[in-house]
């Protein structure tokens, strides 16, 4: 098996990628909720102070300020933490940047669980949910560096209403070089024909690990990152399970309303009868504890994906 | 029992040692807000609130809610000296399944609300308030937010409300300690003229060192400053209050102290509590 590298957390790649389209494009402006270093655009801040718009401690009127901008003829990015900024400012994304289409980018940053103790005020397990019900928003979820970078690059030029999410552990590199991203394609991370396990974000690392768990044992799984949530790439998911017909989603969201049940729409309605496990938090009080400690917990190791795969195999 | 000035000075420099050490422990937490106001809770729950563990489960008390959530670690101190739970069971911050975490929740016993996003705990606090009054009660409601807080909108939603039902049983405390995260508050979103913010949304407003202990005493033993009218204390401190080298520093809003940086502190403190020998 290849050997694996470990890049950068792919927030501080978001920054240093939207420090360079900066630099390279004057119209480009940040919006910031008192929320730049955790966004990791301090540097962005420093050497382009006169493209960056700070409004305070509020989410809100951030995102009516970014639909402004844009509307002035900007290219805007609203950086604000993922579990405030898609929930406190749901209406302003729901009317002043989806349908009065206006082309902001808002970036939910240390989404899903990534504040681990800082609790349940702080996490977004509901943003795939209530903003795929939103019309007129892309939603994209990178899952190691090279979709970090490459979604903000496309982000620059994309000119429709557009949500990415960001976690902020160091992530493995995933893509092997010449790699393609396009938003609303699947990115296929390795080809198997025994089962498909689809991840989004920061899971999709925990899918690949598994795969390599289960490549030992004889069982070749075929990884998809879904970095791209809405449009969901329909073509990409019914190709694989026409191979393995039998699927696992893996997604740091709520069972509800996310990836997963984007997997169960689209193949019950397709006629398709794959075996099938929904992996994500469950719905109850959330147990407390550090991103990975709480992922494991809700059986989204590494191992327990691929005991899971097995005993879903064997069904 | 009312306390005096000295006992709760001596008091403060514990409850910043405390502090100090469960972040330092744990590993994470807010210390320069927590610093900040800890004199603060200090007089609240030794001298006014009268909110004990035998008294928590019932509903004729007063209340204290959090806004700013993230100085949760002043807060744990305070509960933990008023006999809440023990320091074991805090000792557990920040661990895989403790209910001790970054942020208030009432899976901690002696806790109101659940806070941690800003800008919510006035609404909540005005609500209460409201509640008392219909019920005829004669508690008051306390309530704590931070100065980078009343960026948000729903801060001064919630102040109408105060006004228009006359909640002079409401007693906002803001822990004006000048920072935020990325810097000043007059940096990063000016909010002065502060006073005369609150004054024109119908308050009564006290400003006062709030890392003065007698200060504290003689503003909230005012309280109300006047019948029908909502209170606000703009409470004058420095952020990181009581450790040299954390006051007044951005970069203490959650940074953890390294091993020299605790041990610094903690002598700090410690001199400064053999003066209350
Ligand atoms: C709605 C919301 N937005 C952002 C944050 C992240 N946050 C936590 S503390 C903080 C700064 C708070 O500054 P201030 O209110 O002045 O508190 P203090 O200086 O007392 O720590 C921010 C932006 C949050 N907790 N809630
Ligand atoms: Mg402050």
């Amino acid at each position: 098996m290849s050997e694996i590298t470990t890049g950068k957390a792919n927030l501080e790649i978001f920054g240093e990628t939207l420090l360079e389209e900066g630099k390279k494009n004057s119209n480009l402006i940040v919006v910031t909720s008192d929320s730049r270093g955790s966004g990791k655009i301090v540097p962005f801040g420093k050497e382009l102070p006169d493209q960056i718009i700070e409004v305070g401690i509020a989410e809100q009127n951030l995102v009516g300020v970014c639909s402004g901008l844009a509307a002035g003829g900007k290219i805007v990015f609203g950086v604000s933490p993922a579990s405030f900024l898609t929930a406190r400012s749901l209406e302003q994304i729901k009317n002043d940047v989806a349908y009065s289409d206006q082309p902001v980018t808002l970036v939910g940053i240390s989404a899903g669980i990534s504040y681990g103790q800082l609790g349940s005020t702080h996490h977004s397990l509901h943003d795939y949910a209530v903003l795929r019900t939103i019309n007129n928003l892309t939603i994209v979820s990178p899952a190691d560096n090279f979709e970090a970078s490459e979604v903000i690059r496309r982000a620059v030029s994309f000119n429709k209403p557009l949500y990415i999410r960001y976690g902020k552990k160091p992530m493995i590199n995933l893509h092997k070089k010449g790699s393609n991203f396009e938003i609303g394609k699947a990115s296929i991370i390795c080809e198997g024909n025994d089962i498909t396990i689809i991840g989004t974000g920061e899971t999709v690392q925990r899918a690949f690990l598994a795969s390599r768990i289960l490549k030992e044992d004889g069982v070749n799984a075929e990884v998809i990152s879904m970095h791209t949530i809405k449009p969901f790439d329909e073509d990409a998911l019914i190709k694989s399970i026409k191979k393995t017909n039998c699927l696992i989603s893996v997604e740091e969201h709520s069972i509800y309303g996310g990836l997963g049940e984007c997997c169960a729409s689209l193949i019950s309605q397709a006629g398709y009868n794959t075996k099938f496990k929904i992996l994500g938090i469950p719905d109850e009080y959330m147990i407390n504890g550090s991103q990975a400690d709480v992922l494991d917990h809700y059986d989204m190791s590494p191992e327990k994906i691929s005991d899971i795969s097995k005993s879903l195999l064997n069904q | 029992m009312a306390k005096n000035t000295d006992y709760l000075e001596k008091k403060s420099l514990e409850y910043r040692k405390t502090v100090l050490e469960i972040i330092y422990n744990s590993g994470a937490g807010h210390t320069g807000g927590s610093l900040s106001c800890v004199d603060i809770l200090n007089v609240l729950y030794n001298n006014f609130l009268e909110i004990t563990p035998k008294n928590f489960a019932t509903k004729n008390r007063n209340r204290y809610i959090q806004s700013k959530g993230h100085s949760v670690e002043a807060l744990y101190t305070v509960l933990c000296d008023q006999g809440f739970f023990s320091r074991e069971e805090l000792n557990t911050l920040n661990n895989f399944n403790s209910h001790f975490i970054g942020h208030p929740t009432k899976k901690v016993p002696g806790i109101e609300h659940n806070t941690g996003a800003l800008g919510h705990g006035l609404s909540v606090a005005v609500g209460l308030a409201i509640a008392q009054k219909l019920n005829k009660e004669n508690f008051k409601i306390y309530t704590l937010l931070g100065d980078g807080e009343l960026s948000e909108g729903s801060v001064w939603e919630a102040c109408s409300t105060a006004h228009k039902y006359k909640l002079d049983n409401l007693v906002v405390i803001v822990d004006r300690n000048k920072l935020q995260i990325t810097g000043k508050t007059e940096d990063v979103n000016p909010i002065e003229p502060l006073n005369e913010k609150f004054l024109s949304f119908g308050f009564n407003v006290k400003e006062i060192d709030g890392n003065n202990i007698e200060e504290l005493i003689s503003a909230l033993e005012e309280v109300p400053f006047k019948t029908n009218i909502p209170n606000v204390i703009i409470a004058n401190t420095v952020k990181g209050s009581g450790v040299s080298f954390i006051e007044n520093q951005i970069s203490w809003h959650h940074k953890v102290p390294s091993k020299e940086e605790f041990e610094k502190a903690n002598l700090e403190l410690e001199s400064q509590l053999k003066s209350y020998e």
